[in-house]
């Protein structure tokens, strides 16, 4: 690994203003670690938010469930608060890659870093999510712009991402065996004005699938594959199997959503 | 950084650990302190053989950065035995045969002890076959494992290293 400066802030106003050159913050670092370890990834300052207090907090405000950007996988799984609100985020938090990587991985690590196979962008674009940060909010539908790629300004920091309250939210996933990012992972959200249905890992990025929006809001007969431009294709799966694979899922989370997850 | 500062807590001794940010945990708890039974296997956190506790918790040591570490607790496989006993998860790997060339069996054990913590003294072998999704072994096979995990979270109870059941009931 390359070596770096390391800054190890205790508020985000603190974090934000030691953002400089060629800088990255780290959360959870389960996807930022590997990747300088890999020398995919290189930074001469690395900001800890590990240090930063008051991040982690879940409640519930303004129609929305709050959860703090340095909430650990494992924290959002087994809270009481998530669990209630929204069950199925609780049990796509606990279906993160492994309970090593859930014990540190975080929501705003995740969300902030877009891998286009991760579970939370999904939940996030299938719940009508808003990502707060120290500048000011962002809507989902315009946050995640394709693979690693996001909405946020260089050094702009998560604090908290507010989920609304669905009727019913379900997500399936089918993990890679080994690295246990999803091959295809489908979320669905029933939302007083709609639903919605956002996929991961298939594409090249997270996007919303409107043909499987109008098939559960209306009955209809859900389809049997991603039809998407930019499927993905890769050693692990080709673009068919994905597309096939989405439908599988989609299948799965709509039973959920029927049988009143 | 104040140098006080940059100290961990490994196996209950507070240890120096002003080393260059960019060090990994497992390379400093192998090269730095020579605790070289946290073991390096697919150094790319998936597979297990690193992980350690961190304040308690299973973590995997190839993938925090030393700095991440100070001010807490780190307890090694060398750590977890009390009074020349073996900790019960130990002595359950023991007596089921939960290991062959024993490369993983130290990731196993830390594995086995947080599936103790989150899901109790009864924790069922499909749990424990699903938990381990974060460990790889290559050569005993599974079978034995899951039993030493089973036997290993009852004695752990017996041995008053497990949380009240409520507790154990909320956690994933």
């Amino acid at each position: 690994m390359q070596p770096f400066e390391l800054v190890r802030p205790t508020s985000a106003a603190e974090a934000a203003a030691a953002f400089r050159g060629d800088a990255a913050y780290l959360a959870g670092g389960h996807t930022l670690i590997p990747a300088m370890k890999a020398g995919l990834r290189a930074v001469e300052r690395l900001i800890d938010l590990g240090t930063v207090p008051g991040l982690d907090g879940i409640g519930l405000a303004d129609g929305r469930l709050w959860i703090g950007a340095m909430a650990r996988h494992a924290a959002v799984a087994a809270s009481p608060v998530v669990r209630q609100a929204i069950p199925g985020l609780a049990r796509l938090a606990g279906g993160i890659g492994d309970p090593q990587v859930r014990a540190r991985g975080t929501l705003g690590g995740s969300v902030a870093n877009n891998d286009p196979a991760a579970d939370y962008p999904a939940a996030v674009l299938a719940l009508d999510a808003v990502i707060e940060t120290d500048r000011g909010v962002h809507a989902a539908e315009d946050f995640f712009q394709g693979m690693f790629a996001t909405a946020l300004a260089e050094g702009e920091i998560i604090t908290r991402v507010g989920f609304r309250l669905a009727e019913a939210f379900a997500y399936a996933k089918f993990p890679h065996p080994a690295s246990r990012y999803a091959l295809a992972g489908v979320a669905v959200a029933r939302l007083p004005d709609g639903v919605r249905v956002a996929v991961t890992g298939a594409t090249l990025g997270v996007v919303r699938w409107p043909e499987a929006e109008a098939a559960i809001a209306t009955g209809a007969p859900l389809p049997r594959a991603l039809d998407h431009p930019d499927l993905a294709s890769d050693l692990h799966a080709g673009a068919d199997y994905r597309a096939h694979l989405a439908g599988v899922m989609l299948a799965r989370a709509a039973r959920a959503i029927a049988s009143g997850a | 950084m104040e140098a006080s500062m940059a100290e961990v807590i490994v196996n209950g001794e507070a240890r120096r650990a002003d080393v260059p940010p960019h060090t990994l945990l497992v390379a400093w708890l192998r090269e730095g302190l020579g605790l070289t039974g946290t073991h390096i296997g697919c150094d790319t956190s998936q597979c297990g053989a690193c992980n350690i506790l961190l304040d308690g918790i299973p973590a995997k040591a190839c993938t925090l950065l030393v700095p991440q570490a100070w001010g807490h607790e780190v307890t090694t496989i060398e750590g977890l035995a009390r009074d020349g006993a073996l900790h019960p998860m130990q002595a359950a790997f023991r007596e089921a045969h939960g290991l062959q060339c024993g490369f993983c069996t130290p990731g196993m054990v830390m594995a086995g002890i947080g599936i103790a913590l989150r899901h109790g003294p009864d924790v069922s072998a499909e749990t424990v076959r699903h938990e381990l999704e974060g460990n790889l072994c290559r050569c005993t096979g599974y079978q034995n494992i899951v039993a030493a995990i089973r036997a290993g979270a009852r004695a752990m109870a017996e041995a008053g290293l497990l949380p009240a059941r409520e507790q154990a009931d909320a956690a994933v």
